[in-house]
């Protein structure tokens, strides 16, 4: 690859007017004209005054005589029911969904009343990664649920047996916020004995209810720290306006006296929604996004990779990752295929060298065979060569023999006959 | 106000209600913003351009800082990409500014491959955010973004009209990356040339379908400013990190004989007017189409590439999940394939040899045994000769024998005739 980079990041300073300090108005006029939505998930028994609450939070009739909420109608099991509208206020539109739980821990048994609420919430992750992993994007609807406002009932005592199981299942797939529901029955000592208890049972049971995130600046943080020390909130809704000492507020009339909606010595509405709305809106959706949703992704994707590590292992959100779980599951096809890759090389040097072992083998054991064949012939030879040369010199001597004795032969017979030549000879003289 | 995209998707499903009082999430712009200037920006400006046109300066005089670089010379081999990574602050917004440069563009003799490092380049930082976004456990929210947002493409200041090069790099950039196209160095064009030459450019671009980056005119914020600029386009610059004293000011300026060339003067040339357009009003912009037009594109083709689909034959919608098996298994099968053909090539390769090597054995067997049979043959020959010469020395023995039986015959008959004769001589 043709190209060098250079890391870290060099502070460098400007010297003079660049103009990028406008960016976040850059992100804000973008932000404004897409537009926002959030999903609010409500859960709680019927009467807790759930649908006032978000009425009052929203300063509209969300349930309405045309549109009524969810416990003017009798359900026989867990509905999960949405209602989404359009709200405006200062140029800045919002579709805001709630999702109600109608039903949820009214029956006898409640066993698993919070199957269905667990099924809607993954089956909005459900559709936002199906959505995210298409191969044609376009932009995408963000249905999935960013907050549930979790009612207690305010008995005063402590969590109940379903309020600690339903969190406890709940915590790790949604930002959860715990609230006293119909907090105007209860003197602010007994709110404050309650709140500690039931803040204590939840870190007893280590239920991980929505954290405020920390910031730079020490004056958030002081505002951040007030509020958790008033963990869980108790609110108080309403739909009518009453007029007290002039001013139209929103409350409940008693005949003792009025309880304010927006009073904080009252109830901590305002704080729930200074909290919900006009400052943590974003983060309430940054950590669905970043932190439930890619627990969920994680999980169903790890399980679609066969690695014979226990993918389901749940290691909570942001750890580091490992080097196999940390891969996508092409990611991890290509290191399979690689170490597939490799493995059939190996088997192919394997093979190889016992291929070539058995040859050599095989051709030294023809070799040997050559070469003693060869050896004997020689030796044949010789030894035929040898008996070549022994009847040679026989021959020769024979030969030799031959001679002389012919030769010896011819002489006798030259003598023979000379000498009968001489008695020839002899005869005839002696006859004369 | 015009309808919200998030309207526009809500369409029937959500009606509008009014509100009694203030809520309060017209702060909701003010929290996005907020947690985008605490996690600060990223923006990476990749410029394109002959060595020599000017480049570094340029950047040096957009940001009002000395980045890194010598001038580099014209004897690169090819063209390399060199990346340079700053931090910058401007009041409370930090911005992670990485300037890429093209080292050696143009200066080779044969520019055919010029254009595919670039390519190259951007598209291997498209395929690490890919690879981020298809991890199982990912960090998308931490991940420092290293594509290209805008690139700017340096144009020679011939005042006549785009080199070949030009026109080849841009169209095989255009659907991959933002480009804004300048005239470099446009202190050597007069006025009148210039708006000659800048019509050349256009006319040649829309000529040969080049897509440049054109300023958004949607938001109607600033949809005024920036059709003004489109027709404006190319914009005509000239770099300096050099100041001149004008009047009472120090300003940037290049200075000749004849006069002094302002940079920020916006009669001299487009300088401001490129710095308004790029970093002050469309820089989120910028970001946004490289990541919802050319990143998304490089994502389809690249998955496409793989094999994925969106929908099956019958037009059903895969899950993901389905897809990912079926990819699997498709997978699997192939490499046992793979493994299958492996072993049948050895078991092949086995048998092959073996009988070669039988066929080596059996020519050896031959061989000897013809030579046993060469060796027969002798033998046999040799017996022969044996018995031959057996036969004559038989033979001769017998003559032997014979002759001297005779010759002892002879020599007592002339033994006795010599004794006869000695006796009659006697007598």
């Amino acid at each position: 690859m043709t190209c060098t980079l250079s890391h870290p990041a060099q502070q460098k300073l400007l010297e003079g007017y660049v103009g990028f300090a406008n960016l976040p108005n850059q992100v804000y006029r973008k932000s404004v004209k897409r537009g926002f939505e959030f999903t609010l998930m409500v859960v709680g028994e019927s009467g807790l005054g759930k649908s006032t609450l978000i009425n009052s939070l929203f300063l509209t009739d969300l349930y309405s005589p045309e549109y009524p909420g969810p416990s003017h109608r009798i359900k026989k099991t867990v509905q999960v029911e949405q209602c989404k509208v359009l709200v405006k206020e200062g140029g800045v539109q919002l579709l805001l969904t709630i999702v109600d739980t109608p039903g949820f821990g009214d029956a006898v048994d409640n066993s698993n009343c919070w199957q269905p609420v667990i099924d809607h919430i993954d089956s909005k992750f459900e559709d936002y990664l199906n959505s995210e992993s298409r191969v044609n994007r376009r932009q995408m609807p963000d249905n999935r649920v960013h907050c549930c406002l979790y009612f207690i009932a305010p008995s005063g005592h402590g969590l109940k047996p379903l309020d600690i199981e339903f969190m406890k299942r709940l915590h790790e797939k949604v930002n959860i916020v715990p609230l006293i529901a119909k907090a105007d029955t209860m003197t602010p000592e007994e709110c404050q004995q309650f709140k500690k208890q039931i803040m204590r049972e939840i870190t007893e049971h280590k239920i991980k209810i929505y954290e405020f995130p920390e910031t730079d600046d020490e004056e958030e943080n002081k505002v951040v720290k007030k509020i958790k020390d008033r963990l869980p909130l108790a609110v108080v809704g309403s739909n009518t306006i009453i007029v007290v000492n002039e001013k139209r507020v929103r409350g409940r009339q008693y005949p003792w006296g009025v309880a304010e909606v927006e009073n904080g010595e009252h109830c901590d509405f305002t704080i729930l929604r200074n909290m919900l709305i006009r400052t943590h809106m974003q983060d309430l959706k940054d950590v669905t996004n970043n932190v439930h949703y890619e627990n969920y992704r994680s999980r169903k994707l790890a399980a679609v990779t066969y690695n014979g590590v226990d993918n389901n292992k749940n290691k909570g959100p942001m750890t580091k990752p490992d080097t196999s779980e940390g891969m996508s599951p092409l990611a991890q096809m290509e290191e399979e295929r690689r170490e597939h890759v490799a493995k059939m090389k190996k088997m192919e040097m394997e093979m190889e060298q016992v291929f070539e072992m058995k040859v050599k083998e095989k051709i030294q054991k023809l070799r040997d065979s050559e070469q003693e064949l060869q050896r004997r012939h020689e030796q044949m030879k010789k030894n035929l060569e040898a008996q070549h040369k022994e009847l040679e010199e026989k021959r020769r001597q024979h030969e030799e023999e031959k001679n002389t004795w012919e030769s010896q032969q011819r002489l006798l017979e030259q003598q023979k006959l000379d000498a009968s030549r001489t008695l020839e000879k002899n005869k005839k003289k002696k006859i004369f | 106000m015009a309808a919200t995209e998030i309207a526009r998707q809500a369409g029937e499903g959500a009606r509008a209600v009014p509100l009694a009082g203030h809520v309060g999430f017209d702060s909701m712009p003010d929290q996005l913003v907020n947690k985008s200037v605490n996690h600060g920006f990223c923006f990476n400006i990749l410029c394109v351009g002959e060595t020599g046109l000017g480049k570094s300066t340029l950047m040096d005089t957009l940001f009002n800082t000395k980045f890194e670089g010598e001038p580099t010379q014209h004897n690169q081999p090819g063209v390399q990409l060199k990346s340079n990574t700053y931090e910058l602050q401007e009041s409370n917004v930090r911005l992670k500014l990485t300037v890429v440069n093209t080292v050696g563009f143009g200066d080779q003799i044969n520019k055919e491959d010029s254009y595919k490092s670039i390519v190259e380049f951007i598209d291997t930082q498209f395929e690490a955010y890919l690879q981020e976004e298809l991890k199982i456990k990912r960090t998308l929210h931490s991940y420092h973004d290293t594509r290209i947002h805008a690139c700017l493409y340096f144009i020679a200041p011939t005042g006549h009209s785009l080199k070949s090069l030009d026109l080849v790099t841009m169209k095989k950039l255009d659907s991959k990356v933002n480009i804004v196209p300048i005239i470099a160095k446009s202190d050597a064009i007069s006025k009148s040339e210039l708006t000659k030459f800048k019509i050349k450019i256009t006319s040649e671009l829309v000529s040969n379908g080049v897509q440049i980056y054109q300023f958004p005119t949607d938001d109607e914020t600033v949809a005024e400013i920036n059709s003004t600029m489109n027709g404006h386009l190319p914009f005509a610059v000239v770099g300096s990190t050099e100041e001149v004293k004008i009047g009472n000011k120090m300003v940037k300026a290049r200075q000749y004989p004849w006069g002094t060339v302002q940079v920020e003067n916006e009669n001299h040339c487009d300088f401001v007017k490129l710095r308004e357009m790029l970093i002050r009003v469309n820089m989120e912009d910028l970001r946004e189409q490289t990541h919802t037009r050319h990143y998304e594109l490089y994502r389809r083709c690249k998955l496409e590439e793989m094999g994925f689909k969106d929908t099956d034959p019958d037009c059903k919608p895969f899950s993901l999940q389905e897809t990912y098996e079926a990819k699997r298994n498709e997978f699997m099968g192939e490499l046992q394939k793979k493994e299958e053909e492996m072993r049948q090539m050895f078991v092949q390769r086995v048998k092959e040899k073996e009988a070669e090597l039988k066929e080596a054995e059996k020519e050896l067997h031959e061989k000897f045994d013809r030579l046993k049979k060469l060796h027969q043959d002798e033998k046999k020959k040799l017996e022969d000769k044996k018995k031959s010469l057996d036969d004559e020395l038989n033979g001769f023995k017998q003559k032997k024998t014979a002759a001297e039986l005779l010759q002892s015959q002879a020599q007592q008959a002339g033994g006795s005739t010599t004794l006869k004769r000695d006796k009659e001589r006697k007598n």
